[in-house]
């Protein structure tokens, strides 16, 4: 340990897409994958601002909140097999996880492991400084969002993510990295790649794009029974990338588990979330994938071609979290004869109710599940089904307000139109909205987590 | 004779903030000509004019038989603070499904049913 080794190839997988995403899939790719390496991407665009919160009540904590119960799961037989491990989990608080990590450590019977924290994604103070700053989505001054402001972070790439490794630690945990980072990561580290290699730097972030929503390559997001079968799909399992030092890559999954990886489930998963496919935009390179072909080589095993990458942006991409009011709803069922007019006519209660005790909101949202929540409403679409549930959802500043929506809906049960089965809430929002900033303003750094 | 989208080709929806991506991949080569002719960014807007004044636009990717949509404005306000039940519009891509091309398409679909 300690240098990285000339090695010809390194197969990466992924334990997890999305915070909350599956673990079962995350403990078997550990243990029938032979992996190298091992990254788990758990950091929604705004579930930074929430851990930012409770960083905030707590300065220990601030960590994605699965941390412990994953890393349970996982660390001990991916360090057994020599697996290195790279996650984002450090959300507001990388140094917090890793020291919340070693301390449950030994109680999971981990070998002795070395640990690097990433951290200096946070730009808070950078936001501060710079009210004028445009808003990527309206051109607006920042300064409106500050007073509201609950987290600020910028979207590093992979170089940081192979510092991490190139200290000879088996775990790295971040804050925010972007999603394909935690994949090219490795590959610069264990290959030493440039960042002017363009055709290498293109393959591993088209890698990593493939891989960091796990299942969705996997037959995920994908089935339709009788159109598109997936096998065994409550048996998913997630990818990996196999990654040569000269750039190619072939993308499989976990040999033996259920789901199906070919070209269509790539080609739907390229495109995911892609927009304009001749410049998709990470910390690391101008990535397209225009001219990206794909080719089935056995069952669930499909080599990639023809990405093409441009230099990197002298900007990081910085994702902004404030409060933006409250969010209440609720729902009832309604079915039988005339159900769409009893739900109809509970709505015209509620916002009646509502307007009388003298509640306003920003928005109001009213749907009928069954006929429209989905799609919208175009009444050629909805032919009335046999039940249907009214559901109201509200935004405004006044909690209270918010708490009423759900409140009044619930009070249908015994004052309103016959039907059942409610549910209501009411929540803070934590709208996020976007900048780009200097690379110069941001100053990533790589700590020991023992050294501390 | 029309056909529905759902006949020709696969879909996959995504999301970036107030901004919907949707993925078309066709199932054949007759399928993809006539979604390349008939499935236009108009066609899209019309299907989809109840949640979005637009724009709509289109990325051909023929190497792949994609298309790929970007139809802004389609999530009431964006996945952290749309009021929907589905704020990442996920089930946008069975709505793309439902469009019917009009023409005569019969080979088109007949080529989609033999790969199935």
């Amino acid at each position: 340990m300690g240098t990285a080794m000339a090695r010809d190839k390194i197969r990466i997988g992924c334990g997890a897409g999305f915070a909350d995403d599956r673990i079962p899939p995350g403990v078997e790719i550990v243990e029938h994958g032979a992996l190298d390496y091992l990254a788990m991407e758990c950091l929604a665009e705004r579930t930074i601002a929430r851990e930012t919160l409770d960083r905030a009540k707590d300065p220990a904590k601030g960590y994605t909140p699965v941390l412990l119960e994953r890393m349970e799961a996982i660390m001990p037989p991916a360090l057994r097999r020599g697996i290195r491990i790279v996650t984002n989990m450090g959300a507001a608080n990388p140094m917090g996880a890793a020291r919340i990590v070693r301390k449950h450590a030994s109680d999971w019977d981990c070998p002795d492991y070395t640990c690097a924290v990433v951290q200096g994604d946070e730009v808070t103070d950078v936001m501060r400084a710079h009210p004028e700053l445009p808003l990527m989505e309206d051109g607006a001054p920042l300064e409106s969002l500050l007073p509201r402001m609950a987290s600020a972070n910028a979207y590093l790439g992979a170089d940081v993510v192979a510092q991490g490794f190139g200290t000879g630690a088996d775990l790295v945990i971040t804050g925010r990295v972007a999603d394909p980072a935690l994949f090219l990561g490795p590959m610069l580290h264990a290959f030493d790649w440039s960042y002017d290699d363009y055709p290498k730097i293109a393959n591993g972030t088209l890698a990593g794009h493939l891989l960091e929503c796990s299942g969705q390559l996997t037959g995920g997001c994908f089935a339709d029974p009788g159109k598109k079968e997936v096998d065994d799909l409550a048996g998913l399992g997630y990818p990996l990338a196999d990654v040569w030092s000269d750039g190619r890559v072939e993308v499989s999954k976990t040999p033996g588990s259920g789901g199906r990886l070919d070209i269509a489930t790539c080609t739907e998963q390229l495109l995911y979330e892609m927009h304009d496919p001749c410049a998709y935009i990470t910390p690391d390179c101008v990535l397209d994938v225009s001219s990206v072909s794909f080719r089935q080589i056995e069952k669930d095993r499909i080599g990639l071609s023809g990405a093409r990458a441009q230099p990197r942006t002298a900007t990081y991409k910085v994702v902004v979290g404030y409060f933006d009011g409250y969010m209440g709803s609720g729902e009832m069922g309604f079915a039988g004869v005339n159900a769409v007019g009893r739900a109809t006519l509970g709505i015209e209660v509620v916002q009646e109710r509502l307007r009388r005790r003298g509640l306003t909101y920003e928005e109001m949202r009213i749907d009928l599940i069954g006929m429209n929540s989905l799609h919208g409403n175009d009444d050629s679409m909805c032919p009335e089904p046999y039940e249907v549930r009214l559901r109201i959802a509200a935004r405004t500043p006044d909690r209270k307000a918010a708490e009423a929506v759900g409140a009044e809906i619930r009070s249908l049960h015994m004052q309103g139109p016959a039907g059942g089965g409610v549910n209501f809430g009411a929540r803070q929002i934590l709208a996020v909205k976007s900048v780009l900033i200097p690379r110069e303003w941001v100053k990533p750094e790589v700590i020991m987590e023992r050294a501390v | 004779m029309s056909v529905r989208v759902y006949d020709l080709a696969h879909a996959r929806a995504g999301d970036k903030g107030n901004t919907s991506n949707i993925s078309v991949v066709a199932y054949s080569d007759e399928a993809w000509q006539v979604l390349r002719r008939e499935l236009t960014p108009e066609r899209v807007l019309a299907h989809f004019c109840h949640l979005t004044t637009g724009p709509v636009r289109r990325y051909e990717l023929p190497q792949l038989r994609a298309l790929n949509f970007v139809i802004e404005n389609a999530l009431g306000g964006g996945v952290t603070r749309s009021l929907a039940i589905d704020p990442h519009g996920k089930s946008l891509s069975t709505l793309m499904l439902t469009i019917t091309l009009p023409g005569h398409n019969e080979g088109a679909l007949a080529a989609t049913k033999a790969v199935h």
